[in-house]
């Protein structure tokens, strides 16, 4: 066991460096390192369809962090992420369409101008909080929504428009296989990012204001400032994740960005864990398998007496929908903490093992 | 400029924000006595309006008693969700409570399509002639006359309840400080329950009203959101507020429609100038017209 430090009952910390590392020991870093590894594999070990779920938990995690980032660390709630996701989509297809700068560099361009976008439309946030907030980011989503059908030269229009595959070089990433690496590569770095985010000044300000935002103005923490910053954040992973999402399926249509998709985004963070980085993938992942679930039990019950009953088989997406709303209420009255917290309470358990606390 | 055509649309508007008003009154009852802002207010309305007309259709009963039985099962359905759901998540962050009922209009919203379908059904004809002249000169459809009908009726017997019955009371006491109102003998519990059931019963009113203007379908829900801009233009909870605001969202939508048929925009411009409304409004004057302004103690 060398090199692997051994803590068997509680933490002895004796500094404050101590307490902001993001990895505890060794162990923990080499376990993070492995699965790493692991997931760099994947195209060599899943299938295609399996390796369509993994990208697709890639960069819906990514927009997922951002929302995490304003909801569970600055608590103001928004459920208008999508409207922010799909305009990083069709931001970063109307850069390469319209200056012709290489699709590899959009996908971060696009992510600073919904940061942009996100700025204005988090101007409300300086002024009310809570549920009043939660109302503007509703306007928002419609208003954006509506944006989108209107403004053909810009979206392509209610036809949607379509998105160059990803190159670099000359080299073009068409194939799921090379694709998940550039998806895998930004979700390591945007979930870095976001992990040393809350070891700075800025991120302690943003948590510090959604504990007690008045004792935190008392403090020095500029409100106004870190709150409409917390939008742009979020905005910016938002985007980031949009553009990934629209040079993968290579067409982006407005139909895609409803209220229906901000509600899932807030079921992925809440089932992961309100305030969790690790907790936000795992809540991806939750909610991208979910429905691949209910649609493999559809099928196995295909032409049994249940199946024709019910009709299941042909209501699937209805029954998806209800999976997922479902989810979120038993989730908030059994499990509040999220996925992240019955991972650290495993955690704690392998720990202490013999014994119970 | 096609004048007949504006004032037909006011008068529709009209109408149609009464109806707004008496779904954001059910709205403002819940928020004052719990404190719980319901995002599955629409779901309450399409509920209603699926059940009535299943009991209408299926058992062939006469309106009056589809009606009744439709009242009766949305009072049992709110408390139960009153108890089932929200009651374990008091206490709980403000994020939370707005999620739970987030969660619940996506599942009834779903439930509904799987049970009835996404096609829009009519509601077996009530009414002998259609239309009705009025002043000579306009023709309103019979349905919109009742619909104002029922409105007031319910607005009156809000203000009644409220002000002389001792539920209203306790409901009231509540709705100023719980910790008082509990220590002089009100049950909560019971005023929370009750202030479901009451919202639930209302909408469905609103719902089946507007499923026999219209037919039912799933659209129904979509009034739950725009009870939002209605609710905060009044202010979040003023009943009074509630119902001028629905007025004016509905008359702002009337407008909305004849400026977007006039210049000939082609979108649905009507559906999104709420919205504008209420970012104005919570940029200028976030606790509405007639809402309490929170003071915080430090």
């Amino acid at each position: 066991m060398a090199g692997v430090q051994m803590r068997p009952a509680g933490d002895f910390r004796t500094g404050y460096g101590r307490d902001t590392t993001i990895f505890d020991d060794r162990a923990s870093f080499l376990t993070v390192v492995i699965l790493i590894a692991i997931a760099a594999c994947a195209p060599l070990l899943l299938s295609g369809y399996g390796l369509n779920l993994m990208i697709q938990i890639g960069y819906l995690g990514i927009a997922a962090l951002g929302l995490n980032i304003l909801v569970g660390f600055t608590g103001q709630i928004s459920i208008g992420h999508s409207v922010f996701f799909g305009f990083g989509a069709f931001a970063s297809v109307f850069i390469h369409q319209r200056t012709g700068i290489p699709v590899f560099f959009c996908i971060p361009l696009a992510g600073c101008f919904t940061a942009a976008i996100g700025l204005i439309f988090g101007i409300p946030a300086a002024r009310i909080k809570g549920l009043y907030l939660a109302i503007a980011t509703l306007a928002a989503q419609f208003i954006l929504q509506d944006f989108f059908a209107r403004a053909s030269w810009f979206t392509g229009g209610v036809a949607g428009t379509l998105a160059d595959p990803v190159s670099i070089f000359g080299y073009q990433l068409i194939a799921d296989q090379t694709y998940f690496y550039l998806v895998l590569a930004y979700v390591v770095v945007m979930y870095v990012l976001a992990a040393n985010l809350m070891r700075t000044r800025d991120g302690r300000a943003l948590i510090a204001v959604r504990d007690h935002y008045l004792s935190a103005e008392i403090m020095g923490v500029n409100l106004t400032k870190y709150r409409i910053l917390s939008f742009g954040i979020s905005s910016f992973y938002a985007g980031i994740g949009g553009a990934l999402y629209a040079h993968y399926l290579g067409f982006v249509s407005v139909e895609a960005f409803t209220i229906l998709f901000s509600i899932q985004f807030l079921g992925m963070i809440i089932i992961g864990g309100l305030g969790s980085i690790m907790g936000t993938l795992m809540g991806t992942a939750f909610m991208v398998l979910l429905p691949e679930t209910m649609d493999a039990i559809g099928r196995a019950l295909t032409d049994t007496p249940i199946d024709t009953a019910l009709s299941l088989r042909s209501n699937i997406a209805f029954l998806q929908e209800m999976a997922i709303g479902l989810a979120i209420v038993l989730f908030l009255i059994f499990e509040p903490d999220g996925l992240a917290h019955r991972w650290r309470q495993i955690k704690a358990y392998w720990k202490l093992y013999p014994f119970s606390y | 400029m096609d004048f007949f055509f504006l004032l037909q649309l006011l008068i529709v508007g009209t109408i149609v924000g009464t109806l707004y008003g008496v779904v954001a009154m059910s709205f403002v009852l819940i928020y004052k006595a719990s404190h719980v802002v319901n995002f599955a207010q629409g779901e309450f309305l399409l509920i209603g309006a699926w059940v009535c007309w299943w009991f209408l259709t299926e058992f062939q009963l006469p309106f009056v008693f589809g009606f009744l039985f439709t009242l009766v099962f949305m009072m049992i359905f709110g408390m139960l969700l009153q108890v089932l759901v929200l009651r374990p998540m008091i206490g709980e962050p403000v994020i939370s409570v707005i999620m739970v009922t987030i969660g619940l209009s996506l599942f009834f919203q779903a439930l509904m399509k799987w049970i009835f379908g996404t096609t829009a059904e009519p509601f077996p004809p009530i009414f002998e002639s259609r239309y009705v002249e009025l002043f000579g000169i306009i023709n309103i459809q019979s349905v919109y006359i009742m619909s104002i009908v029922v409105s007031g009726l319910i607005m009156l017997s809000f203000a009644w309840f409220f002000k002389y019955s001792r539920t209203g009371l306790a409901m009231r006491a509540t709705a100023f400080d719980q910790q008082a109102a509990q220590s002089m003998g009100v049950s909560v519990k019971q005023v929370f329950a009750m202030a479901w059931a009451i919202s639930a019963m209302v909408s469905a009113v609103a719902g089946v009203v507007m499923g026999v203007v219209n037919g039912v379908s799933h659209a129904l829900a979509f009034i739950g959101i725009k009870v939002f801009p209605a609710v905060i233009l009044g202010g979040l909870d003023s009943v009074v507020g509630a119902v001028i605001g629905g007025l004016i969202i509905g008359l702002l939508e009337a407008v909305s429609q004849f400026i977007d048929v006039e210049l000939g925009l082609g979108m649905n411009l009507y559906q999104v100038a709420p919205f504008y409304a209420l970012i104005i409004i919570l940029m200028f004057k976030p606790y509405g017209l007639f809402g309490t302004r929170d003071i915080e103690r430090i």
